[in-house]
């Protein structure tokens, strides 16, 4: 008995010890994003070790053979295309000023989804591209698109598909106010939440790769490179936005409004930690 | 309105191989939507592809195949730069057809 509690007592006071080290340790340090990412991507890329770092932009399909195999296939003929030509011709279709998308967005709009989102110093807050669209519409005197699929999804595509291949490029401007907004979408990809108490990370940094019901889940890297995405469960696109609220409402969360801070954060976070990662939007996924 | 068929039909010299993507609801009429009412069904009945006037390939479907079908078969013949003919109608009568070259 003695001998036991001697133990126990040794051991607490161990683990005492590596906690008052951890707790100094984390107190020291300041937010580094440039560490965040290299450390982010390198977890990963150690976790699969064979997969090039531009494998990860396409999800699943470079995690599981048989997958990739009909990914292949798929690609030949993409869910995605009747999407790529609506997007196309709403993008290109003059609003009733006569304006357009083009006008709002610099180089015409085309080739520039890596840069979003971006960190307003004006308005103190991320931008996404999501918001830039419909920020665009109301300015011009046109009714905002709803967040989630259908023309803002078609929208993205055709930006993303502009892009594709350019890697992202999201940067933290010197503002503490932008520092904090990374700090944020960090937290809230780590925080746990809904009844099932899942955070981001559960799934898509503890077990990319690994099944959850007939799903295989996609690590957090690259996740956002190739957004939007045709899901064939959806039967449908969804944007960034879609993608955000529906994991929330999965983990039995109640999902927050589409493009509210907290989920601007998130993806300022999420995209930062892909930079350097090429875009291959819009994507498919079952 | 764009079409709502993509094809694309390639001669390997025997054989033609043909994929083709067709935009439609497939709507079974078993699914309800948000305010629970049914959607009523909506379905592409015969799909065919006709090639030198003869046809090559018919569907003949019904309300269990998916949203946005996708098709993908081969045929004995086909040259380079003949025309492939490609059609569909659905159970409200609604039809698109559209011609694409074998490449």
């Amino acid at each position: 008995m003695n001998v036991r509690t001697a133990i126990h007592f040794a051991s607490a006071a161990f683990a005492l010890a590596a906690l008052a080290l951890g707790a100094t340790a984390t107190a020291a340090d300041t937010i580094d994003p440039v560490a965040d990412a290299k450390a982010f991507q390198r977890f990963f890329t150690q976790k699969f070790p064979k997969l090039k770092p531009e494998d990860f932009v396409n999800g699943p399909y470079s995690l599981n053979e048989d997958m990739h195999k009909q990914w292949e296939e798929k690609e030949q003929f993409p869910p995605y295309e009747f999407a790529l030509d609506l997007g196309k011709e709403l993008f290109s279709k003059p609003f009733k000023n006569g304006k357009s998308f083009a006008d709002c967005f610099p180089n015409g709009g085309i080739g520039i989804r890596q840069n979003y989102p971006y960190f307003d110093e004006k308005e103190g807050k991320v931008v996404t591209l999501e918001l830039a669209l419909n920020r665009c519409r109301e300015a011009n005197g046109e009714a905002p698109l709803s967040y989630v699929k259908d023309d803002m999804a078609a929208l993205t595509a055709y930006m993303a598909f502009t892009s594709r291949g350019k890697p992202f490029d999201i940067k933290i401007p010197n503002d503490p106010r932008a520092l904090e907004a990374y700090e944020n979408g960090k937290r809230n990809f780590y925080t746990r939440r809904g009844q099932l108490n899942f955070s981001c990370a559960s799934c898509h940094v503890q077990n990319p790769g690994e099944r959850i019901r007939a799903e295989i889940l996609a690590p957090a890297l690259g996740i956002l490179n190739a957004m939007p995405i045709y899901r064939s469960e959806w039967s449908g696109m969804g944007t960034i936005s879609r993608r955000f609220t529906t994991c929330n409402s999965q983990i039995r969360g109640v999902p927050l409004e589409p493009q509210a801070d907290e989920y601007r954060d998130l993806e300022y976070y999420l995209s930062y930690v892909s930079n350097g990662l090429p875009i291959s939007g819009p994507g498919a996924r079952p | 309105m764009a079409s709502t068929i993509r094809v694309r039909a390639i001669s390997s010299g025997e054989t033609t191989e043909v994929q083709a993507l067709i935009q439609h609801p497939m709507d079974s009429g078993f699914v309800k939507d948000a305010s629970g009412a049914l959607i009523p069904p909506h379905f592409i009945r015969e799909l065919t592809f006709e090639y030198d006037g003869k046809a090559v390939f018919v569907a003949d479907w019904g309300p269990a195949v998916s949203k946005d079908p996708y098709v993908k078969f081969s045929f004995k013949g086909g040259k380079k730069g003949d025309d492939l003919k490609i059609s569909w109608v659905d159970n409200k009568g609604e039809s698109d057809t559209t011609t694409a070259k074998i490449q």
